[in-house]
């Protein structure tokens, strides 16, 4: 790390980031401040914090490894395989990012929904119904969290140097082999950081969600969900929720970063 | 003008007959929900009236408004159960939400909508074990618009206003859950005199039937 000092960065920079260091943290100082601290504890243990927390913990870290299951075999295929419209197909990865979740929502209703097209065919053949159950709640947050995943981890497999695969290929290993022992180890840090990111946005997930899964407490009544309904007639409800969300979020993040992420 | 966004469509149509005849005012309207408006209010947004959605909701915002205004009811509201079209659950009472298998989006209690659709399951003595609960009247509608509710309790405006993605299913147990709608003025309107001349244009004939062609009821 060679780092410079400050006295060397121009103020024309450091006055920018700095205000935009105050309008990102300000809001969250001011949730702080305004949490009702007294009746916290309470509210804390309370059912209307703990189940849609503990529906949220679970969705989410399904939906992540959905989003690793998929989205690690779409990031390879994307940096290292050479294919006719390969730019198209990673253009259209990236779509939710930058599409209204709640339009998201609708999508995923006309897929898989009981009109849609595979839920038309799932609730005849099967007797499944995806809308209103947790399955929802995963699906809408793997829509819009793939994304992240995928970019986060065709960004290392670009940084990292195809050489070592080439020697493994040369040395008689097939290209899976290659992959699991020699692509995947290197990668592994940007996987990791791909996954909390993808968890992260998971969590706060909101607008797909309400679309698609509707809110139910303990099916489909997700943190975000919790918070927006709180807001309605408890404001210190809500500011609990927001809370308990803001803080997990960070344990487990941090937490992360210092377990896998030391180098990035 | 404040008004509760239940109103949006036909407080539209009001405002341009408002205008029509009123070449020398100019009404803007910011819609939202109840109790967002009422804390708007109460934290001195310079407007001159508000139409809320339920009394409850004016009630505490009392003092904010003129004394001679306080609370008139302009309108009233009633559920109905709104179906996909073609009925396909076939309900056609609110006993039938009760049904096993019914697939019921209702109104979270928290929010207006909801506190009144339990008052009408509990009128009729029917236990719902809905899939959903919404988190305002238009979600729940667009669950029973999409299929992928059977039937939704709704404002009888807002199975109107979605008339062509929707079927609306009267029920007697309605009348035991209305809402009523007050319109105020402020005490602080910037145009007073022009406040009181649109209130008085809602509550007359050409602002009824507006009212009246949107599904509202009258007082």
């Amino acid at each position: 790390m060679t780092g410079r000092r400050v006295g060397g960065a121009p103020l024309a920079l450091l006055a920018p980031a700095a205000l935009g260091v105050a309008f990102l943290v300000g809001p969250l100082v001011a949730l702080l401040a305004q949490a009702p601290w007294s009746t916290l504890p309470r509210r804390l243990v309370a059912a209307e914090t703990l189940v849609p927390l503990w529906l949220s913990l679970q969705t989410a870290t399904v939906a992540t490894a959905l989003c690793l299951l998929l989205g690690v075999p779409l990031a390879w295929t994307l940096a290292r395989v050479e294919f006719p419209g390969r730019r198209l197909v990673r253009a259209l990865v990236t779509v939710p990012l930058v599409l209204p979740p709640v339009v998201g929502g609708v999508a995923l209703l006309l897929v898989f929904g009981r009109r849609g097209v595979v839920g038309q065919w799932l609730e005849s053949l099967a007797g499944i119904t995806i809308a209103f159950t947790p399955t929802a709640v995963v699906l809408a947050e793997t829509f819009v969290a793939l994304p992240f995943l995928v970019l986060a981890v065709e960004g290392a497999l670009r940084a990292a140097d195809p050489r070592f695969e080439e020697a493994a290929a040369t040395l008689g290993a097939n290209r899976w082999t290659a992959f699991r022992r020699v692509t995947l180890p290197l990668i592994a840090p940007g996987v990791a950081a791909g996954a909390a990111l993808a968890w992260a946005r998971a969590l706060g997930e909101f607008g797909a969600t309400i679309t698609f899964a509707g809110s139910f407490p303990g099916r489909t009544l997700t943190m975000p969900l919790a918070v927006y309904l709180a807001m309605e007639q408890d404001l210190d409800a809500a500011l609990t929720l927001s809370l308990v969300l803001l803080i997990v979020s960070l344990v487990i993040l941090v937490a992360l970063r210092g377990r896998w992420l030391g180098r990035a | 003008m404040l008004a509760a966004s239940s109103l949006t469509e036909v407080f539209d149509q009001i405002g341009a007959d408002f205008a029509a005849e009123n070449q020398s005012y100019a009404v803007r309207f910011a819609y939202a929900g109840s109790s967002v408006l009422a804390a708007q209010a109460r934290n001195g947004a310079p407007a001159d009236v508000i139409a809320l959605a339920s009394a409850a909701s004016l009630a505490p915002i009392l003092d904010e408004t003129t004394p001679e205004s306080r609370g008139v009811t302009f309108a009233r509201n009633q559920l109905v159960i709104a179906v996909p079209e073609g009925n396909p659950a076939r309900v056609t009472r609110l006993a039938d939400l009760g049904r096993p298998g019914t697939r019921v989006a209702l109104c979270a209690e928290q929010v207006p909508c909801g506190a009144l659709a339990v008052r009408a399951l509990a009128a009729g003595r029917v236990i719902v074990r809905p899939v959903t609960l919404e988190q305002d009247v238009k979600a729940a509608l667009s669950k029973v618009a999409f299929g992928e509710a059977d039937a939704a309790l709704v404002y009888r405006t807002d199975a109107a206003a979605a008339a062509d993605r929707v079927d609306a299913v009267e029920f007697a147990e309605a009348s035991d859950a209305v809402t009523d709608y007050p319109i105020a003025v402020l005490r602080g309107a910037p145009h007073a005199a022009g406040a009181r001349v649109f209130v008085d244009f809602v509550l007359s004939e050409s602002g009824r039937q507006r009212l009246r062609a949107a599904g509202f009821g009258l007082p």
